[in-house]
């Protein structure tokens, strides 16, 4: 691009007006401060991600800056065929969806032209096997967790029938996806529960910069090697039809923030063993040097407490990997503070990878005092659709 | 890795139900011949209990010649009509449409609720969210289309059907 220095002066006597519509690929100048050049903002609603492969998108997929988590429940009369039918609508809208076109019989179809990155993963829940008489091909770690110390579930927020995680880098994209999907799902199962996470709008931050939570740490900065991702998150083995999916562990986490606000930011830095400032562990300088935990002081006591979160959390062997997408939630309204965490965690096997950890957690985490665990459901995300054009999410499971 | 800007014309491609009928050569008398020129995408049908429902489509004429859409039959229902909407003392009321459906050459014809449709009546069993419908197109130049619509559920606005005095365009 030539030189495209726009005072903001020049730029408001020109009258420039941003149009509202979504202009594909369209560059947009935009003046920062009157006399510094123009900072040129490029329209990216347009962008897509593929739905068909081996896997679902969704998982793998970068975080894009809204996820809801929509699960539903059968109706009575439902049964494997009707599931069947279900299954088939939903992999039509969701191809469309993803590809930024209107689904068949979309009454807000203009909604649907800016996909925003979207992805749309569908999972299944124990009960909705058992629903269909379908519980013989049950994976072994699909069920609800085993009960934590700290579990505080409040009802509606627990384990469903099947899961719908919407993710995109616009809000509307996302919310009108739910009500294609949603509207769609009405002649055979019902919604139970929405939970709506966001991290930060796209371009906010440099791309791939690791989100804060709103206790205000940097979170998710440890994941898989890229080579131990494969073997992390992909079913491999158990029933057949499963291979290529995975397992999301998805759990509600409120956070106490008036208790945390009244801590110190030395002991805050302690409680979770990093620097809130960016992110280092206490032992070490940047977000992704590995934390010494064998590290100790002058006085001989370790540099990153005993009780403190990333100690705790660490993985102790490859058995304990796990993918973790999650997002922050604020649902607080006048009465009542509710906002935190969605935890979300993908494993080939929940026993194996995330029980252990939690479990870990629960006895002995300090950040145990300022979270919450509200609700906590398990899924089994589809396998991917592969190369044939004509397949549908859940045909291994229900052709 | 995978992001790519939407390209339309490749997406619209993979999606559109290019479905030319089975077959190649054409018999003496062009009856039942494939119309590859001629293209439907975006087939659905409103699913329904019992009684009638209606087929939407867009149908893509890339011939340098205008086609009408005359017929449609399906095994699902046992008289199927092509219709408009049009207005008769101030309501919208539905009406078999006169002539068929024109697909100008190069153009195309968007058949879609509060417009032009494909009714069927007289339905042999209920049309189910989900289920795949058959519906055979015949167009005036004795070319067919053979299209697959999945059934969905529909609540859009409402219809009040006013039968044709004159003739209908229907069989």
């Amino acid at each position: 691009m030539e030189d495209a220095r726009i005072s903001r002066r020049r730029l408001l006597q020109g009258g420039a007006v941003l149009a509202g519509g979504a202009t594909l690929g369209a560059a947009v100048a935009v003046a920062a401060t009157s006399d510094e050049p123009a900072a040129a903002a490029v329209v990216t609603g347009g962008d897509t991600l593929p739905f068909r492969g081996d896997h679902q998108a969704g998982v793998t997929t970068p975080q894009q800056a809204h996820t809801w988590f929509v699960a539903l429940d059968l109706r009575e009369e439902a049964d494997v065929d009707a599931l069947r039918r279900l299954l088939r609508i939903w992999t039509d809208d969701i191809e469309r969806l993803m590809a930024g076109r209107a689904p068949l019989g979309d009454q807000e179809k203009e909604l649907a032209t800016v996909p925003a990155r979207l992805t749309v993963t569908v999972g299944v829940g124990a009960t909705a096997l058992t629903r269909v008489g379908l519980e013989d091909r049950r994976p072994s770690s699909l069920g609800p967790l085993p009960a934590f110390s700290v579990d505080r579930f409040e009802p509606g927020w627990g384990e469903a029938d099947l899961l719908l995680q919407v993710g995109a880098d616009d809000v509307l994209t996302v919310s009108h996806a739910v009500r294609v999907l949603t509207r769609d799902a009405r002649p055979f199962a019902s919604t139970t529960w929405v939970q709506r996470g966001f991290v930060r709008s796209r371009g906010a931050v440099p791309e791939g910069e690791t989100p804060r939570n709103l206790l205000g740490q940097i979170d998710g900065s440890i994941q898989p090697a890229p080579d131990k991702v494969e073997a992390t998150v992909w079913v491999d083995d158990g029933p057949d039809w499963f291979r290529g999916g995975t397992m999301l562990v998805l759990r509600r986490i409120r956070l106490d923030l008036d208790r945390w606000e009244s801590l110190g930011r030395v002991d805050r830095d302690l409680v979770l063993g990093r620097r809130l400032s960016d992110g280092s562990p206490l032992t070490g300088d940047g977000e992704k040097t590995p934390a010494e935990l064998d590290a100790v002081d002058s006085w001989g006591l370790p540099v990153v407490p005993d009780f403190a979160h990333i100690r705790q959390a660490k993985a102790r062997n490859d058995d304990e990997l796990m993918l973790r997408r999650g997002c922050s939630y604020d649902d607080t309204t006048g009465s009542r503070q509710d906002a935190g965490l969605l935890f979300a965690a993908y494993v080939a096997d929940v026993d194996r990878q995330f029980v252990p950890v939690q479990r870990r957690l629960a006895d002995n985490d300090l950040m145990n005092r300022w979270t919450t665990p509200v609700g906590s459901a398990v899924f089994a995300i589809l396998p991917g659709t592969g190369s044939d054009p004509g397949a549908w999410l859940g045909q291994s499971l229900l052709a | 890795m995978t992001i790519s800007t939407l390209a339309r014309t490749a997406v619209a491609a993979a999606l559109a139900l290019t479905l030319a009928a089975c077959g190649s050569s054409s018999s003496s008398d062009g009856v039942g011949t494939p119309a590859p020129g001629v293209t439907a995408a975006d087939a659905w049908v409103k699913a329904v209990d019992s009684g009638m429902t209606a087929a939407f489509l867009t149908l893509t004429n890339s011939t340098d010649k205008d086609v009408t859409l005359v017929k449609a039959a399906t095994p699902a229902a046992g008289m199927v009509e092509l219709h408009e909407m049009a207005m008769q003392d101030g309501q919208m009321v539905m009406q078999p449409k006169a002539g068929g459906i024109p697909v100008k050459a190069g153009g195309s014809a968007t058949l879609e609720p509060g417009g032009d449709h494909i009714m069927l009546m007289e339905l042999t069993g209920p049309v189910k969210v989900g289920d795949d419908v058959a519906l055979t197109l015949t167009f005036d130049d004795g070319t067919t289309l053979e299209v697959t619509a999945p059934a969905k559920e529909f609540d859009g606005g409402n219809e009040s059907y006013e039968p044709s005095p004159s003739e209908s365009m229907s069989m």
